[in-house]
């Protein structure tokens, strides 16, 4: 007979994935959900049309450990700096990273208002899961 | 069709012993997204074991495998019908001429994320999103200044709106009024096929029922006063973007088409008196024969539901009228001249499948919405095919192939098989609203990403055959935040100079219309002649019906 002892792996992070502004693109946001869940992260998806203010209450609410943004309408650089405010107005220090249809040019601009990184259009779900794995180590 | 030569048939047991074993046993297996294996030959045999070759038929006769009308391209070509929109209607209205000198033969009009979700321009939530991924619609007085001295007669158009589609219907249709055209033979389109919103697109304003309600006072009115127009465009295209396999696209269309016309049917109408006005939107990437075969197979087969099931005496409630051409989720970032490339061969299918009306996406997709030359080369794609590759000569020229028509047969199966699935589970709207469809697909388009990403499904440019380019400037369209500030200041106008009272009553009838469960369309059309405002009419109807509150399914 074989007993066989389950080791409950703890999840390595807390990600809030969210959708803010009216934007309705929600298979990448969900592709990446599904990819940090098959990897061990734990994740809350906010769901579309939500504010930046909705989203950073959500994440205090949660504790979460890090924030993902998902925009695809090309309205990020307005957003991201609205999500700065917000951070800044409810004392929140976590990392919040931007993702979607995202340029090049404007990566510099992204981590300007605040963002720990920024991952344009392109990018791979590796580099993100990379990403969240050197954040679970730091913590 | 005739008696096939028997004295040279060859049948599959002869096919597998003349290919020699060693090289059967190395092929490796060739299996479709759809599930459908593909052999290395077909033959005659194929037909007949997947259908009947009787279904083949004839073109403009039921149950239209080859083509829903007898001559197609041979009488007149697709209609070529460039999605734009940007900024203000200024600017959509100079795009649109541009579109249409440079031989665009329909219109498709963007609308940005404010209109499409029922927010007017000075909204807090539009900041940052007026005019950007489409033109701003606020009033009637937008639709006045875009369609501007163009003949909505030879050029017809197609609103891509689907939340907010009463409201802009309602517009379109005072316009026309007021420039003097007549509704009774007015052709055009509205996109208005909500249910699809709530499982990818995600413009959705009202809960789903009263959604669907919408849709169905839309169907109903034009069936009665607009009888040319399409009222509905149902979509298998953003289901498939969403990670739909090509035969659930169709299974999933074909349940909503199937949902919208139960419905209306509901509403005391016959179905020979709005099915030949229904149209669809489907997405072409992927493999270029399942494709075909995809839509042969599925045209048969919306033909054979419509006459069997719901009893059509009009050869025309039958036919699948379709536009198709454009698939994002095909194109790349890297190398993105590829992507012309590949709306060519996605040009070429949607040409061999009978479509009635083309457009492609243009190659600066990952980026942005089209440049005017991006536009251009998508004009010219569909043109070159048009006038050089003789795609037009005849009809359906691959009906009778082997493969083709195996594959069209293997396709009907598989997609009336994916919608008794769905009809098992309770239907399409119960797995929409239980999140049943959003789970499947977003898993797939989770594992077929990462199938690209690993290097398991080529993709070239990306996973194979890659350049690292260094930094490149790809022209992007750009986005004129003036053109908001105008556009808030010409919205404002219109509220100074419309006459308030007559605005208050209008949208009082709509509440009114909408609590007593009345069709909507006359009470909206009236608001909209008094320059009422999409934010306006939209907040009139959340204060009935509510919003929706999306369930998290993913």
């Amino acid at each position: 007979m074989i007993l066989t002892v389950k080791i409950m792996k703890s999840k390595k992070l807390k990600i809030l994935l969210g959708k803010p502004g009216l934007d309705g693109h929600d298979v990448g946001v969900k592709v990446l959900a599904h990819a940090l869940i098959d990897n061990g992260f734990e994740v809350i998806y906010t769901g579309l049309r939500k504010t930046i203010e909705e989203i950073v209450q959500k994440a205090k609410d949660n504790k979460v450990d890090v924030i993902g943004l998902s925009i695809l309408s090309g309205t990020h650089l307005v957003l991201c700096q609205q999500m700065n405010e917000a951070m800044k107005k409810a004392g929140l220090t976590i990392p919040w990273i931007v993702g979607g249809n995202i340029p090049d040019n404007d990566v510099e601009a992204i981590i300007a208002a605040g963002a720990a990184a920024a991952f344009p259009t392109g990018t791979t779900i590796e580099a993100v899961i990379n990403y969240c794995d050197e954040l679970a180590e730091k913590k | 069709m005739g008696t096939p030569d028997t004295t040279k048939s060859v049948n599959q047991n002869e096919v597998k012993n003349l290919m020699s074993n060693s090289t059967k046993k190395d092929l490796p297996k060739v299996i479709l997204e759809s599930g459908i294996e593909v052999n290395p030959l077909y033959t005659q045999d194929d037909i007949e074991r997947t259908g009947s070759v009787a279904d083949i038929g004839k073109p403009g006769e039921y149950p239209f495998t080859r083509g829903i009308h007898p001559l197609m391209y041979r009488k007149r070509p697709f209609t070529m019908r460039q999605y734009a929109g940007f900024g203000t209607p200024t600017e959509t209205h100079e795009r649109f001429l541009y579109l249409i000198s440079q031989g665009q033969t329909g219109l498709n009009v963007a609308f940005d994320l404010p209109t499409q979700t029922g927010l007017d321009s000075d909204d807090p939530r539009a900041e940052g999103e007026v005019g950007r991924v489409g033109m701003s619609v606020d009033t009637l007085a937008d639709f006045e200044e875009v369609f501007k001295g163009i003949n909505l007669d030879d050029i017809t158009v197609s609103l891509t709106i689907n939340g907010s589609a009463i409201v802009l219907v309602a517009m379109y249709l005072a316009m026309a009024q007021e420039y003097a055209f007549d509704l009774s033979n007015l052709r055009g389109t509205a996109q208005n096929d909500i249910l699809k919103e709530f499982i990818g697109r995600g413009t959705w304003i009202f809960p789903v029922e009263p959604s669907v309600k919408l849709v169905i006072d839309i169907i109903e009115y034009c069936a009665k006063e607009v009888p040319k127009y399409s009222p509905v465009s149902v979509c298998g295209y953003h289901i498939r973007e969403s990670g739909a396999n090509p035969v659930q696209e169709m299974a999933y269309a074909f349940c909503i088409a199937k949902a919208y016309t139960d419905e209306t049917l509901k509403r005391g109408l016959t179905i020979d008196e709005f099915a030949s006005r229904l149209s669809f939107n489907f997405d072409i990437h992927g493999n270029l024969f399942e494709q075909i075969a995809k839509f042969r197979g599925a045209r048969r087969l919306w033909a054979k539901i419509i006459k069997e099931q719901y009893r059509a005496s009009d050869e025309s409630s039958c036919w699948l009228r379709m536009i198709a051409g454009g698939g994002g989720g095909g194109l790349t970032k890297e190398q993105p001249e590829n992507n012309i490339i590949r709306s060519a061969y996605y040009a070429l299918i949607s040409a061999l499948s009978g479509t009635q009306t083309m457009a492609l996406c243009s190659y600066d997709e990952a980026y942005t919405i089209p440049t005017e030359k991006a536009a251009e080369i998508s004009l010219r794609t569909m043109q070159i095919l048009i006038h050089e590759m003789g795609i037009c000569d005849t009809v359906d020229p691959l009906g009778g192939s082997y493969y083709v028509e195996t594959l069209s047969n293997q396709m009907e199966n598989a997609i009336v098989k994916e919608m008794e699935e769905v009809d098992a589970k309770g239907g399409i709207v119960k797995a929409i609203a239980f999140g049943e469809i959003q789970k499947a697909i977003s898993r797939q388009a989770y594992l077929r990403e990462k199938a690209i990403q690993d290097g398991a499904v080529p993709k070239v440019g990306v996973n194979i055959h890659r350049t690292e380019e260094t930094a490149r400037t790809v022209e992007f369209h750009p986005y004129n935040e003036d053109n908001a500030k105008k556009q808030v200041e010409k919205l404002r106008k219109v509220k100074r100079t419309r006459n308030s009272a007559q605005v208050e009553e209008a949208l009082a009838r709509i509440k009114k219309d909408a609590e007593t469960n009345l069709n909507l369309m006359p009470a909206v059309i009236e608001a909209v002649k008094a320059y009422a405002t999409v934010g306006e009419i939209s907040q009139t109807l959340k204060d009935v019906y509510g919003e929706y509150q999306e369930p998290i399914y993913f």
